[in-house]
């Protein structure tokens, strides 16, 4: 404590005055906002709330891990595929990439989920109780569309391995599958890792979409309390807190993942 | 399956005195908003590009704050957050000035909130395209006495594009596509316009297909436009193993 407290002396004295005044002006005006706002409604849509905040992250986890494992083939088919296979890859990352996500998950929600009632097969399979609820449409539109824009970033790191190191693992007398497992995929893996913090915050900002149809998310749990209450900021500005939090929480695990491997 | 792709149910659906008609004003509005709110956008991220490398330290701050809010929180909820906000904040000073309250304009709405969130990322596209600009490009035009704007229209933004037309064109792409996100408040873009056609003929598989069909071309010539772009505004540039 003793020690603890000059420091902290040291360190405000340090901090540019224009700083301290911001933070001040700031903590007034989140002090209005406590204070004049209505939270009332906070406590007892708290569960509730933290609910909606799982489902998001699942979903965001189950997509991007899902999403990730189908990019390794798409980038690969388009550095070393046969040519009608590159182009299928490289086409359904353009269509993917070129339509915005609402329309895809409109469309695989009310366009495919209209069209299965139709099909007996399908009505009799075990995966009917599961078409008709919402999430695997919105999971199969996230893992999808993270596919398409992690593809396309997957070829570039794919094409910019080093071919001298393919050819020294080839030297070696690796099999091919090895050479991918051991060389290219990590290699590929280290290359995408920086950029891959800013893709999962992108896909966080994508998961409230699924809220369109009826997914309870943070997002859906929100707009559900806002038409409860009637109240129309308090929320959204509970929720942008949510995503800021989240985004947050995503960059730091992933710099620390970073530290953890080495580029070297 | 197929018949729903084609045959004469859907060509009568997509007829233009029918639903047709409705798409395509739809796509027209997106590209009104689309344009509108990229514009609006390039104007906020020169102004806010500037503000964060030449500004006082107060406005670089509140600048970073701008840009990482807008950059963290869900392209959704700044919509309807800026949207609500936006409304509001315009009755109450007509309010103070007398005025009764008016219903906006969804299209200057729209502009309006699509501007705002693409000015954040435009911002950081153009402050690294002028950091990429070569320095002694502009101290010599300031030895020459250019006055501030001079340098700014003679000099830096013109030296600056072709670092950011990379950038710039991506934010484009993306700005067609936040266009969708207004349908949510009930702006009758092409995404709204086809969630009504799919759900008055229920014939939602068709709609769908041709909604995603409209944005992909839109994308698809977009890119083709911007490799012209590209080109063009490289003449001259050396460009390294290019």
């Amino acid at each position: 404590m003793a020690q603890t407290s000059p420091t902290l002396a040291q360190r405000l004295r340090a901090t540019p005055r224009h700083r301290v005044i911001m933070a001040v002006v700031f903590a007034a005006l989140f002090l209005t906002l406590a204070f004049t706002m209505r939270w009332d409604w906070l406590p007892r849509y708290w569960p509730m709330i933290l609910e909606g905040v799982w489902t998001t992250i699942w979903l965001l986890g189950l997509s991007v891990a899902l999403g990730f494992v189908l990019a390794v083939p798409i980038g690969l088919v388009q550095v070393i595929g046969p040519k009608p296979l590159a182009r299928l890859a490289a086409g359904y990352c353009t269509l993917i990439r070129g339509t915005p996500l609402l329309i895809q998950i409109f469309f695989l929600y009310y366009g495919l989920g209209s069209l299965f009632p139709h099909i007996p097969e399908i009505r009799g399979s075990w995966l009917w109780p599961y078409l008709r609820e919402a999430w695997p449409y919105a999971l199969l539109a996230l893992t999808l569309s993270f596919a398409g824009y992690e593809g396309e970033i997957m070829r570039g790191a794919f094409a910019g391995v080093p071919k001298g190191e393919l050819e020294a693992a080839q030297a070696f007398g690796m099999p091919p599958g090895k050479i991918l497992r051991r060389i290219w995929l990590p290699r590929a893996f280290q290359r995408v890792l920086p950029t891959l913090a800013g893709e999962v915050v992108l896909q966080l900002k994508s998961t409230p979409l699924v809220a369109t149809i009826t997914v309870f998310d943070a997002y859906g749990v929100i707009s559900r309390i806002r038409s409860d209450t009637y109240i129309t900021y308090e929320p959204l500005l509970v929720l942008a807190l949510i995503y800021v939090i989240l985004a947050a929480v995503i960059v730091a695990v992933f710099r620390y993942l970073e530290r953890r491997i080495p580029t070297r | 399956m197929l018949e729903f792709l084609l045959g004469p149910e859907a060509a009568q659906l997509l007829a233009m005195d029918s639903w047709g008609g409705a798409l395509w004003r739809g796509l027209l509005a997106t590209l009104q908003i689309a344009v509108g709110g990229y514009a609006l956008g390039i104007l906020i991220g020169i102004g806010g590009a500037f503000g964060k490398l030449y500004g006082g330290p107060v406005i670089k701050d509140l600048l970073e704050l701008y840009t990482t809010i807008v950059r963290a929180v869900p392209e959704l909820v700044l919509i309807l957050l800026l949207y609500y906000a936006g409304n509001s904040l315009v009755n109450v000073i007509l309010g103070h000035l007398g005025l009764g309250p008016i219903e906006i304009n969804g299209l200057v709405a729209g502009i309006y909130v699509i501007g705002v969130v693409q000015g954040a990322y435009t911002t950081e596209v153009i402050r690294g395209a002028i950091n990429a600009v070569p320095p002694g490009q502009i101290e010599a035009a300031r030895a020459f006495g250019m006055p501030p704007m001079k340098v700014l229209r003679r000099i830096t933004l013109p030296a600056m594009l072709p670092y950011a037309l990379p950038g710039l064109a991506n934010l484009w792409l993306i700005a067609t596509k936040d266009t969708a996100l207004l349908s949510i408040v009930g702006f009758s873009e092409l995404t709204l316009a086809t969630k009504q056609a799919a759900g008055a003929t229920k014939s939602y598989f068709l709609f769908y297909s041709v909604a995603a069909l409209l944005y992909l071309a839109v994308t698809i010539l977009s890119m083709r436009g911007i490799r012209w772009l590209e080109r063009r505004s490289r003449r001259g540039l050396h460009v390294v193993g290019g």
